[in-house]
């Protein structure tokens, strides 16, 4: 069992400063994202746009994919389909294995992190070489990516300078960016030609061309797809639209919601193997089906990985991605993660204020604080919350249906806290005054003091 | 016009001069006022930990004392939300319906039911605003920075009207603080950590006092505040708008 949100977030707290830093960084991010948004007077628009693209794909899903089959299919391209996630990491193996290879590279994927691919291969003996920069820092680290855009985005200059003294032999105290990005550059133009496959994600897949899109700002999805003979695309069911025509709604939303850009630097659009070259695609279930058939959370599939809930979730900002112990952490992680994993994932949905922010700048208006809401219902139906938990609740909703009792309650209550308050002031047992003075508790409730006074 | 005052739970038990400051805010303006001796709590704190399965017991106890009321008013905005997204009662559903459609927060109330334009009050402090986000996200009590949409608020239309008051924003106008229900207590490092930064803001304007609409928000960052020994108050809109010279 992991431990849970609470408490790796508390450890990720006990370094204040590092907190802060994070946090301000990923809000600097999203103020970006504000002004990219903010000079669009259509921004609304194109959200809605996005959202009923999403939506219409969503109820036609079947159509569409078998559309794309047979499009990629008649331009040469091999389709899989993978039930789930060893399901998906089986067929990458075969292709491997067929072809003998070993030198591999990897353009950032979250499927293949959700499927826990790296480690799979590994345990095969195949190693992947991540190419994204961020991810790259992170492999060597032996780490999952914190944040889906941001992989790295957890760690400071100085981390990154150490992880690079260890595995690159670069200087020991030279934190500068320039430096460090230069010898990640030359370490990875190695990777590069020796690859003989290349694995990349999929950011939209156009149901009517049969070709899909990579998004990255390295351009290391290209670097990786022109020099391998091996080309496999991995894509979750959800990925497809309708029409080369609605990428453009997306692509516009998705850099600016991500970081701010109008567009991002590089806009891959592949839709056949060239000549000599191999290309594969697998279309990956991996319980979304499920998850499209539980009516108060199909919505989430029509997320395109933007990581704006992440940026703007004031929860997330202060605990860092590791602390949601999956693959998508943030806001919408807190509402897919649960689909995969009810019981591993309970904590996820309660991770969250519930201020709404992040619903609101979805590009796709999924209602993310909303579904929030409705996992801790099927949560505690299900019986995944403490039992200490329910049992206060319990209590809780007992006395508040019953005024007198809750008359009693309420000034046994502040009775105890005027007079008995080293009760209440027990930093183990009462969480709120570790770092909180209690309210003060007054004599007289307004009850009391309206019936002396409401006359006068 | 007839208004129930609806005064949650931990209002009426901790926070009475919140209360009295609304029902005598509301009585200077006309309206007639009826508070329901029976009445305990909206039911939030069940449903937000999910546990709406259990405040059926609320609902009903709500509906009894509210039905037969123009308007439901009460000085919290995420108590106002919760009525309003999930009271329900399946043996009196229009009653329910009723209830869901005519329950206002306080500020909300004063501006779009009374449509409010002066004020006779005044507090020559310097004030900062804290939005709650059920109030400005749940019911639009003000425009959102995650959206592209021209800029309001209600909150601070009504501040403005205050004579002496000077008004200061933090600079993120609308970011949580942290309190979350029973995420204060169980996610106690992370909630403690956004009201301490929801703090540094409001003191680096060098304000006198935080208001806000929401008792809950104001309670979690005076517990911050006053274990830190500040000399920032925390004082609900009410309190602010019904203060006289
Ligand atoms: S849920 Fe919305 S905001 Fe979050 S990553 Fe997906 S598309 Fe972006």
């Amino acid at each position: 069992m992991n431990p849970s949100h609470a408490k790796l977030a508390e450890a990720f707290n006990a370094d204040e400063k590092r907190t802060d830093w994070h946090d301000q960084t990923l809000w600097f991010v999203r103020q970006k994202r504000d002004k990219a948004a903010h000079v669009l007077p259509e921004w609304e628009k194109l959200r809605q746009w996005a959202s009923d693209i999403k939506d219409h794909t969503l109820s036609n899903l079947d159509v569409y994919l078998a559309e794309f089959e047979q499009k990629a299919t008649a331009n040469g391209v091999q389709v899989h389909w993978a039930l789930d996630a060893a399901d998906h990491n089986a067929i990458i193996h075969k292709i491997i294995r067929d072809q003998g290879l070993t030198r591999i590279v990897k353009s950032k994927s979250m499927l293949t992190e959700e499927c826990h691919l790296n480690d799979y291969l590994q345990q095969s003996g195949i190693e992947v070489i991540d190419t994204d920069l961020g991810e790259r820092i992170v492999q060597f680290r032996k780490e999952p990516p914190s944040h889906i855009v941001l992989p790295a985005i957890h760690l400071k200059k100085q981390d990154v300078s150490e992880t690079f003294q260890e595995h690159l032999g670069t200087e020991a105290g030279n934190y500068d960016p320039q430096y460090l990005t230069q010898a990640a550059r030359i370490h990875l133009r190695e990777k590069f030609i020796q690859s003989e496959l290349a694995i990349t994600g999929v950011n939209f897949a156009v149901a009517e061309t049969g070709g899909f899109v990579v998004c990255t700002n390295e351009g290391n999805a290209d670097m990786g797809v022109h020099s391998a003979k091996i080309h496999i695309g991995c894509m979750g069911i959800e990925k497809i639209i309708p029409k080369a025509e609605h990428l453009g709604v997306f692509t516009r939303l998705l850099a600016r919601s991500a970081t701010g850009q109008p567009i991002t630097t590089y806009t891959s659009h592949f839709h056949r193997p060239r000549p000599g070259q191999e290309m594969h695609i697998v279309i990956v279930d991996n319980g979304r089906t499920r998850q499209l058939g539980r009516e108060d959370f199909r919505n989430s599939l029509k997320c395109i990985r933007c990581a704006a809930c992440f940026n703007t979730c004031p929860v997330y900002r202060r605990s860092g991605g590791h602390s949601y112990h999956t693959a998508v952490a943030g806001p919408i992680g807190s509402i897919l993660n649960p689909n995969l994993d009810m019981k591993a994932n309970a904590d996820l949905p309660f991770a969250s204020t519930l201020c709404g922010s992040c619903t609101n700048v979805c590009p796709v208006k999924i209602n993310i604080h909303e579904q929030l809401w409705k996992w801790r219902q099927v949560i505690a139906e299900e019986g995944l919350v403490a039992p200490s938990k329910k049992y206060s609740m319990k209590m809780m909703a007992f006395v508040l249906a019953r005024p007198s009792l809750y008359r009693i309650a309420g000034s046994a209550g502040r009775w105890v806290m005027r007079n008995l308050s080293f009760l209440v002031k027990v930093k183990s047992l009462n969480p709120w005054y570790k770092q909180r003075e209690m309210p003060d508790a007054p004599k007289e409730s307004f009850r009391d003091w309206y019936k002396k006074n409401k006359e006068v | 016009m007839k208004v129930g005052l609806f005064i949650p739970c931990y209002i009426d038990q901790f926070y009475p001069k919140v209360a009295i400051a609304t029902f005598q805010l509301l009585g200077k303006l006309g309206c007639e006022i009826i508070f329901p001796q029976g009445q305990t709590c909206c039911g939030q704190p069940m449903a937000n930990s999910g546990f709406a399965s259990l405040s059926g017991g609320c609902d009903k106890n709500f509906i009894a004392n509210f039905s037969g009321v123009d308007y439901i008013v009460a000085p919290s905005g995420s108590c106002v939300l919760h009525i309003k997204e999930h009271l329900n009662d399946g043996k009196s559903p229009a009653e329910a319906e009723f209830i869901r459609t005519h329950i206002y927060e306080l500020t909300e109330f004063l501006t779009d039911v009374m449509k409010l334009e002066k004020l006779s009050a005044r507090f020559p402090y310097k004030v900062g605003l804290h939005n709650s986000c059920h109030g400005q996200r749940g019911l639009h009590l003000s425009s959102m920075s995650e959206l592209v949409a021209p800029a309001f608020s209600k909150p601070a239309a009504l501040l403005n009207m205050v004579s002496g008051l000077q008004l200061c924003l933090p600079e993120r106008p609308d970011e949580c603080c942290g309190f979350g229900g029973t995420f204060c207590v169980f996610e106690e490092a992370v909630s403690v950590k956004m009201g301490v930064d929801r703090i540094k803001e409001h003191e680096s304007n060098d304000v006198d006092v935080i208001t806000g609409g929401d008792v809950s928000c104001l309670m979690h960052l005076e517990g911050i505040m006053k274990r830190k020994g500040s000399k920032t108050r925390v004082m609900h809109i009410a309190e602010i708008l019904n203060s006289e010279l």
